[in-house]
């Protein structure tokens, strides 16, 4: 195997002038139409802006550690000028806004679509690169400047006091006649950008996947991965624009004297839930499908087997993305819906948990019998699969419309779209990083530290999220800076486990330091022979144009053994 | 390739205008979508001749009663004082009857309002029957003028037939007049 590869390296280096000529620095990374160049773009941006996302999540937590208000008032000084109490209140409603929008849109998308589906999608199909490169550079400085119109309305006018307060939803009347002032266009403009962006690089993937993989390479041979991105970039061309109309909707109820969503004028504020969730529930498989397609990856190289029931995973996927426009509903439950429609939209729901089932129990059947190496990609692949399995069960329980009356708007929602977002949807990001930044960078990181990485934050995130499951059975909101002293304690350990979780990070900071200054020069395939698609079979990073001639699928191999096929097409 | 490419992106970008389109066309059928079925309280609005033959049904049937019971709001600010003039009342499911509601402007200048509604519990929407109402229109009222405003309305008997509303016993019908701004 080692030696194929090495074949196919050769093959490479003939092209040397062509493949690695790089760009100088400012035309390289300001003007990159390179999907590699353009994916280590995006894993900045999103690591830039996890930080600022996390840092609010602090101060939240800090705030939330003892009951009254802690550094609220501060903050508030800070951003106001002043100490009134109202326009502190304000604050803490900016803060949950920019933690969830940053979160959504500018950490997590980013990181899987932007940067692992940029990195990857044309490597493992056999692409030399993405089929609109230009397309791809305007989609990332969109995403970059909807970054910056959010953070511009943090220091605007927003009605009761600076910055949007109106969550991550965006309700209205709250976002229309509740909050004026720029604050709220700027942060509504930035969905805007940042969707504009996605829709094009959705776009872009979806045109690459269909029209540019290898010869051989047939829908059905493609890695599970490229299977999730297209999965994903179907559910964000689909879902996207309808987040588009509703919030170009409320400029115009807010600027424009429309009344779309406001009931003096014969409009329906709970229209608008229904056009958002309508996007935001396809949202939250954007986030977690191509964490699905990482995580089958990882667990078919480390078992050193194929992925087990491969057409069953990759229709799974499907499954969910189909079934998961027809769901929104139950974000929705207290609205006042019928008895009937509750019962379509549970049904529905827990319908999901099917083909979600499927791919944890497929995953657990890929290790079954494997020889399992328990490298940190692997480790981190495995806290996914629990942590996503815990918030999946959470999600069956408040799919059931009787208990939701009971829980919506209270820490149980926040627990469990927690587990299967910031620690499911975030593990499968740090497993792909550790799986693939050898590859991306040349540099091994330490393995050591990885693995470190993995406990603190393991431990962290579960000290910080289990207990919110208490606190919501017992009744606490969600939303407020404050709470009845009963609900002391558990909010105490949760803001204990936000330290031990900012100290994972601080691990994970510190090997990315090791791996640029003392990091071992990375092989080819430095995961052995259970990494069997195309990627490996290139260089660590690989050149900087790659398969100038195409590899070649041979029809009686699979897509787990495509590594010896596409060396045997190098050097043809 | 730089052709198909072309062709497969182009398709797409049309999916997500028609998807853009879709967003902006639920306003129209959401509305729509109410008006049919009664979703969210949505009443409904009849001919004389159809209230006629749910009254004769009424008879017919024996007459069974339901209670309405009366709400009026205005918007914070509206400078109006609106209210029913009965609680409630009682009829035969099917017979029509007629509620009024007293609305003064308490300011010194015109203003024009218009009533949205809708009943509760909201499944009774679609079997919420109205023939007249001040709320078909909008209304004017002079500086301190005060009017009477009618609603005639009557219960479908078919209200009986569904299972999720036969047992109900009273219905809320409510009314929040809101103003209506004039250009300039």
């Amino acid at each position: 195997m080692a030696t194929t590869a090495d074949t196919f390296q050769a093959h490479a280096e003939e092209h040397h002038h062509d493949a690695d000529h790089k760009p100088g620095f400012f035309a390289r990374w300001f003007m990159s139409t390179n999907h590699k160049d353009i994916g280590t773009l995006y894993l900045v941006f999103s690591i830039f802006a996890g930080i600022i996302g996390g840092a609010i999540s602090g101060l939240m937590r800090w705030e939330l550690a003892q009951p009254g208000i802690q550094i609220l008032g501060q903050i508030s000084l800070w951003l106001n000028g002043n100490t009134d109490m109202d326009q502190a209140l304000h604050t803490w409603n900016v803060l949950i806004t920019a933690h969830g929008l940053i979160m959504v849109f500018f950490v997590v998308m980013p990181a899987t679509m932007g940067g692992f589906a940029n990195w990857f999608v044309p490597l493992m199909i056999g692409a030399p690169d993405m089929a609109f490169p230009r397309m791809n550079n305007v989609a990332f400085w969109l995403t970059v400047a909807g970054f910056t119109s959010l953070m511009t309305s943090v220091f605007m006018p927003g009605g009761t006091a600076h910055g949007a307060g109106v969550g991550w939803t965006v309700y209205a009347p709250l976002s229309t006649t509740g909050s004026p002032g720029p604050a709220v266009d700027f942060a509504i403009f930035s969905l805007h950008l940042a969707g504009a962006g996605s829709i094009m690089s959705s776009i872009n993937f979806i045109t690459t996947i269909f029209n540019m993989r290898a010869p051989g390479m047939t829908l059905h041979k493609m890695p599970l991965f490229v299977w999730s991105v297209l999965v994903t970039a179907f559910l964000l061309l689909l879902a996207l624009p309808v987040l588009a109309a509703a919030i170009t909707m409320l400029i115009t109820d807010r600027n424009f004297g429309t009344t779309f969503f406001d009931q003096s004028g014969g409009g329906d504020p709970v229209l608008y839930q229904h056009l958002f969730w309508f996007f935001g529930h396809p949202e939250v498989y954007i986030m977690i499908i191509p964490g699905f397609g990482m995580i089958s990856q990882i667990v078919a190289t480390f078992s050193r087997k194929p992925v087990f029931g491969y057409l069953g995973m990759a229709y799974a996927m499907v499954a969910i993305g189909v079934v998961g426009f027809v769901v929104w509903a139950h974000h929705m439950y207290t609205t006042g819906m019928s008895v009937n429609t509750k019962m379509y939209f549970t049904a529905a729901t827990m319908v999901i948990a099917v083909p979600t089932g499927i791919k944890i129990f497929s995953w657990i059947a890929t290790m079954w019998g494997g020889s399992l190496e328990f490298k940190s990609p692997l480790v981190w692949a495995l806290g996914f699969i629990f942590l996503f399995t815990v918030g999946g069960v959470t999600g069956v329980v408040l799919a059931n419309g009787g208990i939701d009356d009971n829980l919506q708007d209270t820490y149980y929602v926040v627990a469990h779209f927690h587990y299967v977002l910031s620690l499911g949807a975030v593990f499968s990001l740090f497993a792909g990083f550790y799986y693939w930044f050898p590859k991306m960078s040349g540099r091994m990181h330490s393995e050591f530290l990885a693995h470190l990485h993995f406990w603190v934050f393991f431990i962290g995130v579960n000290v910080v999220f289990f207990p919110q499951h208490f606190l919501g059975m017992n009744g606490m909101p969600r939303r407020y800076p404050d709470y009845a002293p009963a609900f002391k304690f558990w909010n105490e350990v949760s803001s204990y486990g936000y330290l031990i979780m900012a100290t994972g990070m601080v691990i994970f900071f510190v090997n990315l330091v090791y791996a640029f200054t003392a990091g071992k020069k990375a092989a080819g395939n430095y995961w052995g022979e259970g990494a069997t698609t195309l990627e490996w079979s290139l260089s660590s990073p690989p050149p900087f144009h790659q398969f100038e001639t195409l590899p070649v699928i041979e029809e009686h191999h699979s897509h787990h053994n495509a590594i010896g096929d596409a060396s045997t097409a190098g050097a043809h | 390739m730089a052709n198909r490419n072309r062709r497969v992106g182009l398709i797409m970008v049309l999916v997500a205008l028609a998807m853009l389109g879709l967003g902006f066309a639920a306003v129209p059928l959401y509305r729509l979508f109410c008006q049919v079925t009664g979703f969210a309280g949505t009443t409904q609005r009849a001919t004389e001749s159809q209230a006629t033959d749910a009254s004769q049904f009424a008879k017919s049937a024996g007459g069974p009663t339901i209670s309405v019971r009366f709400d009026a709001q205005v918007e914070r600010g509206m400078p109006w004082t609106f209210k029913p003039l009965q609680v409630t009342q009682t009829m035969a499911i099917g017979e029509r009857d007629m509620a009024i509601f007293l609305a003064q402007n308490n300011s010194d200048r015109a203003v024009t309002g218009a009533a949205t509604f809708n009943v509760v519990p909201e499944q009774t929407g679609s079997y919420f029957n109205k023939i007249q109402c001040f709320c078909f229109t909008e209304q004017t009222l002079q500086p301190h003028q005060s009017v009477r405003m009618p609603v005639i309305y009557y219960v479908d008997p078919k209200i009986l037939d569904d299972p999720d509303t036969r047992d109900i016993q009273q219905i809320t019908l409510s009314y929040t007049f809101h103003e209506v701004k004039k250009e300039g």
